[in-house]
């Protein structure tokens, strides 16, 4: 949501908006009661219709990691929650191993209830992102992938930022359910993350359920 | 294998900064929420008594200073360019301009409240007189207090600005009450639009 509020300058600009709606709605008030109700309504959906389309078309600030080490070296960031685990996954990630000396860090976002997010309530949901990663990684390591973890945000995009701050990836793989049953495709988190990050993102479905099938 | 969950085995690790609500993006929005329950109390007052029980608006025989409050509020509209010249002044290192920017705007404010209480003295109704008086008063007086806040903030950036304080790099002490300021105008743009001209 776009907070008029957030700056003076914005502040400002929100003030001459209101002044000009009123004014609006005043002088065809004057002239006629009907015509200054209309103007009343279709001056407040413009403004909403405009509130909502400025927030669509506005175009993210692309954030690119630098590569660390040398040549030869590669580091992959993985973001997944409880998918990590997937053969698909680790298939994924020894393909894009070979030849290089890889450092893989997996990232599971705290994923939290909206109304605790905000009280910043965040402890509990940590607390079992860190369940989960420490999970994760002992799943990769029997699948003989070596890979460090931390905890992120509880917003997927944003847990890639951090980790791309800190670890700093020359590709980020992310790993969802499939079509269908995931929340993070129904949000639009990969296309989102290529929107923001200039690094190679790889989309990689993971069905948990069918590879227990195949266990079975 | 290391890994950083190893390490923090017992506690969760710490947050990173963006995984909790921005304070200050918090406190501006608790801070609108807050102000539009306020204000939206009263607006539901006014709209009761005048649409809801039908009250006509103003009482007969009542009169309402629409051009003496018209004037007001060109004074505090052109308070907020003056509020906003003096930040964009400070911005660029002209700290004349910040000086006299926030001046004018002070002056400016209190001219603004002190019409607003010589208007009080010559209205010729009271808050106890009827429903309209009472919400007259209340709205007007609930922005008016608000006003008054601003003229504090602003006397204290004022005092700050000839003493020397503000920077183009530091000058959230203008940028906060200048904030505010903007906000406490339009609110009185709503509420002269709504109780004195429609």
């Amino acid at each position: 949501m776009k907070n008029p509020l957030r700056s003076e300058a914005e502040a400002f600009q929100f003030l001459l908006g209101a002044i000009a709606y009123f004014a609006a709605i005043t002088i065809a008030g004057v002239i006629n009661e009907w015509a200054g109700l209309a103007v009343f309504v279709l001056l407040s959906a413009g403004v909403l219709w405009w509130w909502f389309k400025a927030r669509r078309v506005e175009a993210p600030r692309q954030t690119v990691p630098t590569h660390r080490g040398g040549p030869g070296d590669r580091r992959i960031l993985v973001i997944a929650n409880e998918t990590v685990g997937g053969e698909a996954l680790r298939d994924r990630i020894q393909e894009r191993s070979t030849g290089y000396r890889t450092q893989v860090c997996v990232v599971s976002p705290a994923l939290n209830t909206p109304l605790r997010h905000w009280a910043s309530d965040e402890d509990p949901a940590r607390a079992q992102a860190q369940e989960r990663l420490q999970a994760s990684l002992e799943r990769l390591e029997q699948l003989g992938i070596q890979a460090s973890g931390e905890i992120g945000d509880g917003d997927p995009v944003q847990a890639i930022e951090d980790a791309l701050r800190t670890f700093g990836a020359d590709e980020v793989i992310i790993s969802t359910h499939p079509e269908g049953r995931s929340h993070w495709l129904e949000r639009g988190v990969v296309k989102h993350a290529r929107e923001r990050f200039a690094v190679p993102i790889t989309h990689v479905v993971v069905d948990l359920e069918a590879e227990r099938e195949e266990v079975r | 294998m290391s890994t950083h969950a190893e390490a923090h085995a017992a506690h969760p690790p710490a947050a990173h900064q963006s995984s909790r609500v921005d304070a200050r993006t918090l406190g501006m929005f608790l801070f609108i929420a807050s102000e539009v329950m306020l204000f939206g109390s009263f607006f539901t007052a006014y709209f009761f008594v005048r649409v809801a029980a039908g009250t006509p608006w103003p009482t007969p025989g009542d009169e309402l200073p629409v051009f003496v409050a018209g004037l007001n509020t060109i004074i505090l509209v052109t308070s907020s360019f003056t509020m906003h010249w003096g930040l964009q002044s400070i911005k660029r290192g002209n700290r004349a301009g910040l000086q006299a920017g926030l001046t004018l705007t002070f002056l400016l404010g209190l001219s603004f409240l002190l019409t607003q209480v010589l208007e009080y003295s010559r209205v010729g109704f009271a808050p106890y007189t009827d429903a309209f008086g009472t919400v007259f008063y209340c709205l007007t007086g609930l922005h008016g207090a608000h006003v008054f806040v601003g003229l504090t903030l602003l006397a204290a950036a004022t005092t700050r600005s000839f003493r020397g304080h503000y920077s183009p790099e530091e000058h959230l002490g203008v940028e906060i009450p200048g904030i505010y300021w903007h906000f406490v105008d339009v609110m009185w743009i709503v509420v002269y639009t709504t109780v004195y001209i429609l």
